[in-house]
């Protein structure tokens, strides 16, 4: 259930306000690719152009053609519901459903897709609660709302929502930035653990939490603000930290901007 | 992580591995075509059954465009997509069904209102002329409207300026709690309450006579609610910098209310209480009970019956024949007009005065 | 406490007139002035509403101790006659029948259209709509009754004779004919006067829901109806309540419309669609010119009833909003 990634000459806008332009890369299966770059160079926007989220704010557009195994995601005739049922999406702030218990809100994505038995929903909010290293914290408490928990386990019921539906390929967008240090390790341990099922995209301002999670690693940057921004190179993680191909990308590695 | 339980995942993902990401959609033009068609079909249907009532049209297309969308959708696209549409063609329906009443309203108005509105009937009364005759004219209504309205703002604005201030700028206690409440609740009171208030009051316990000052009494308690919220409203958006800024520089705190709060917010002051005005000046229950219409001119608001133009519309309402209706849609006109004209000038205000900052 | 409550200088009354700087007393005359009089002001709005339900008391005092019926089931208005006999039993059954019709036909409609300017609509489209709903909301209740009187009523019997065809056989819907200004076309009307405001508070509300909620829907793959139900709703539940709430306090109180549309008479039919029926504004306005002084009274003291209901069903939907805010701030 993981699928990989084709992006090729992907440009992004914002109204007529260009944000990337010109992105090409792989994403490869059960492995996890990481973003890095300066504030505004794009990354969370070509994130969000993975699961056709982009299009979702007002005025956003896309050109280029993003492909998940042989299957253009932005071909005529794609549905962009089903894009994002097959490409789950974790946000940088937890945003479980307020008005919903914890059982619920894992369950809610499987509602949407038609008719489940109780029993069967049971199994699923368990497997996924366990994928998420919650359900020793939650199992209890299933019918509270979830916005009762803490922020770290409200970002790990959020990862449960979202590997419930079995999605091809997991985005994470900064999933750590509103977490303290305790609940940062628990959601990196979870991610290498996710990767032997998924095709894990994730976005983050913390160039260690790259180096550690990572297997490759892609560097944005742009020229100026207000340009857009561009994919400057995608290596195996350990050269991107060790031996970059690009000065930038060391200059940016270690210390020098951003 | 639970090994037994992730075992049964391949199979289901070989489950899912038949949904594609693509599947059969209707074409764009679908929703207009279907709502051509439900006009038509809806129409003959009309037609055929001799339906007199045109709403009775609009309703059978309505559950026809629903009813065939829902249809169409469910067989080409499957039920999440049907029900979403369903949704959609809902709140469309929804929006159009309030949509025509609405226009129907200012359509009529202004068509029935416009044949008599003209400089005659703006600056002559009803002095000397029978209900059933025809001519005559609403000045005697309009001096009655700007004088209690004008009368009611007097009273209101300042009222309602201060109790915001406090609240804003003193608040915070008991009292302000207390006030903000009533404030509230007050907002909901029935016009005619506050009529039926003044009238126990001034006319029954004071036994002073109908006047439009009466009027304006009622009015002005309607009034106040509205200039307290909005007020409000427009010093809270004031930032608490300029304030602590002014009182770091040793400016007394209402020198400071004064002089840097409210000439911030002055715009949006402005734009609330004209709204409030534009509110106030198409009541008629209170004035009804309160200023007991007069026929002819009385420009003194304190002494004597006067009019105004919502009661002067009612009262060619109740006279019930086709020159006092006539009377009334002009009426009514010159009344949308001079209220529209307030809410225009109140929003041009408020585009004009907008703190550049603050968007 | 506002900041500038710390930062102004503490005890204030305790200096003398005669203190070393008169610039500094000065100062605090000018603030203890400016507090008194936006404080009265306050006070002024707090002894008005005292006032009003006091005289209102007063009046309704004097109607109730000459009535010679029970004011609660009467169904005559014989205020003026002697001895006089008057109850509200015919006008509180109007009041609520007609506004609930009215809540019954705009609520769900106002969510729609709230719903359409803030999730459906085109951008370029949704805010000058949201204009117009406001304009229609400036427009006087007295013009909605001269429409609903002179253009609505004749084009409602013809609706009125399908709904009996069908649905006569309720009772409810049983149509006998003639002018249609009955207590439903008084629901139509006011549905279309609570229409804006319902919208309006309602809208609000659902431009409030915070983006990632809807995201969090729509990334698990929810159509553009299932981000509505499931992050939009249960956020504006609560205000949809509180909107229609204040419709409904609105319908209650509503003269005008009510006045020039309904047909009165003092009794209760089971058919919402003939004529007849009254409700308290309805029967205050139409009363008042031939009422004496004991006619007067018992106006006033009908008028102390509708002045109860809606503080009540006004003060409920404020309560809900202020519960709201502090939900929603917590969850900021």
């Amino acid at each position: 259930m993981a699928k990989r990634i084709d992006v090729s000459g992907l440009t992004a806008y914002y109204g007529s306000h260009k944000a990337i332009e010109d992105i090409s890369m792989t994403v490869e299966p059960r492995s996890v690719t990481a973003f890095i770059g300066p504030s505004g160079c794009g990354k969370s926007t070509f994130l969000r152009t993975l699961n056709r989220m982009h299009e979702v704010t007002p005025g956003g557009r896309v050109e280029g053609k993003v492909l998940l195994d042989d299957e253009s995601l932005y071909g005529p005739g794609v549905d962009p519901v089903a894009v994002r049922r097959t490409i789950g999406m974790v946000f940088q702030r937890p945003n479980p459903f307020p008005t919903m218990s914890i059982y619920d809100n894992v369950a809610a994505g499987l509602r949407l897709n038609g008719a489940y038995r109780k029993s069967e929903l049971d199994g699923v909010v368990e497997k996924s609660l366990r994928g998420a290293n919650l359900w020793n914290e939650v199992k209890d408490r299933l019918n509270k709302p979830g916005s009762g928990l803490s922020g770290g386990q409200q970002q790990r019921l959020c990862i449960a929502r979202a590997i419930a539906v079995e999605p091809q390929v997991l985005l994470m967008d900064e999933p750590c930035s509103a977490l303290d240090p305790i609940s940062t390790i628990a959601i990196e341990d979870l991610i290498g653990e996710l990767k032997e099922q998924y095709t894990i995209v994730i976005v983050t301002h913390n160039m260690q939490q790259a180096a550690r999670v990572s297997d490759r690693t892609a560097f944005f940057n742009l020229a100026a603000i207000g340009q857009p921004g561009k994919l400057i190179e995608i290596d195996d993680t350990e050269r991107i930290f060790s031996n970059p191909s690009v000065q930038a990308t060391e200059d940016y590695i270690s210390g020098r901007f951003g | 992580m639970s090994n037994a339980v992730l075992d049964t995942s391949p199979v289901d993902s070989a489950d899912r591995g038949s949904d594609s990401l693509r599947h059969a959609r209707l074409p764009r033009w679908a929703p207009l075509g279907i709502a051509v068609l439900s006009a038509a079909l809806g129409s003959a249907v009309g037609l055929v059954a001799d339906l007199s009532s045109k709403a009775q049209w609009g309703l059978i297309a309505a559950l026809l465009f629903v009813g065939i969308t829902f249809a169409l959708t469910t067989a080409v696209e499957g039920v999440r997509q049907a029900r979403d549409r369903l949704a959609t063609s809902l709140v469309w329906v929804c929006f159009i069904a309030a949509l025509v009443p609405l226009a129907s309203l200012v359509w009529e108005t202004v068509v029935r209102g416009i044949g008599l509105l003209d400089g005659y009937f703006l600056t002559h009364s009803m002095s000397g002329l029978r209900d059933l005759q025809p001519g005559g004219g609403v000045y005697h209504a309009l001096i009655g409207t700007v004088q209690q309205v004008g009368l009611a703002a007097l009273i209101a604005a300042p009222i309602g300026l201060l109790t915001a201030i406090y609240l804003v700028e003193y608040g915070g206690g008991k009292l302000a709690r207390a006030v903000t409440f009533f404030v509230d609740v007050m907002t909901g009171i029935p016009s005619i309450v506050a009529g039926l208030f003044v009238l126990s009051f001034w006319i029954i316990l004071l036994d002073f006579g109908y006047s439009g000052w009466a009027g304006a009494m009622a009015l002005a308690i309607l009034m106040m609610p509205i200039v307290v919220r909005s007020t409000e409203e427009m010093l809270k958006l004031v930032p608490n910098e300029l304030r602590e800024a002014s009182l770091a520089l040793g400016v007394p705190k209402w020198r400071t209310i004064l002089k840097v709060v409210l000439p911030t917010a002055i715009g949006g002051i402005t734009t609330g209480v004209m709204l409030a005005v534009a509110r106030i000046a198409g009541e008629t229950a209170p004035v009804m009970l309160l200023v007991f219409g007069a026929a002819s001119i009385n420009n003194n608001p304190f002494e004597g019956p006067q009019s105004s133009l919502p009661y002067f519309i009612w009262q060619q309402f109740k006279a019930g024949n086709q020159y006092a209706y006539d009377r009334a849609w002009a009426a009514a006109l010159v009344l949308i007009g001079l209220v529209m004209l307030l809410n225009l000038l109140a929003r041009g205000i408020a585009r004009w005065k907008a703190p550049k900052a603050g968007r | 406490m506002k900041i500038a409550d710390t930062i102004a200088p503490p005890p204030q009354q305790e200096l003398p007139p005669q203190a070393p700087k008169p610039s500094k007393s000065a100062r605090h005359r000018g603030d203890r002035i400016f507090l008194g009089l936006s404080r009265g002001s306050g006070i002024a709005l707090l002894v008005i509403m005292a006032a009003i339900a006091a005289f209102l008391t007063w009046r309704t005092a004097n109607a109730l101790a000459v009535n010679e019926g029970n004011f609660f089931t009467t169904f005559d208005w014989n205020a003026n006659a002697d001895p006089p006999v008057f109850g509200i039993a015919v006008l509180a059954f109007g009041t609520v029948v007609s506004s609930v019709i009215a809540m019954a036909l705009a609520v769900p409609i106002a969510v729609g259209i709230a719903l359409f300017i803030s999730h459906y609509a085109p951008r370029r489209l949704a805010t000058p709509l949201g204009y117009v709903i406001d304009l229609l909301a400036a427009v006087p209740s007295i013009v909605y009754g001269l429409w609903g009187a002179l253009f609505l009523v004749p084009h409602l019997s013809g609706l009125f004779y399908w709904m009996d065809d069908y649905l006569g056989w309720t009772g409810v819907f049983d149509y006998s004919g003639g002018a249609a200004r009955s207590l439903f076309t008084v629901g139509i009307v006011l549905a279309i006067m609570i229409l804006p405001i319902v919208t309006n508070v309602s809208r609000e509300v659902f431009l409030q829901v915070p983006k990632m909620h809807e995201e969090a829907a729509l990334a698990l793959g929810a159509t553009r109806w299932e981000v509505i139900r499931m992050s939009v709703l249960p956020f504006g539940r609560s205000g949809v309540i509180s909107a229609s709430m204040l419709g409904l306090g609105r319908a209650l109180g509503e003269t005008m419309a009510v006045a020039t549309v309904l047909s009165p008479s003092f009794v209760i039919k089971l058919s919402l669609l003939d004529p007849g029926g009254g409700t308290f504004a309805q029967n205050i306005a139409a009363g008042f010119n031939e009422a004496g002084d004991v006619g007067r009274d018992a106006l006033i003291a009908s008028g102390l009833v509708l002045f109860v209901i809606t503080l009540v069903v006004n003060g409920g939907a404020r309560m809900i909003i202020a519960r709201r805010k502090e939900y929603s701030g917590a969850n900021a």
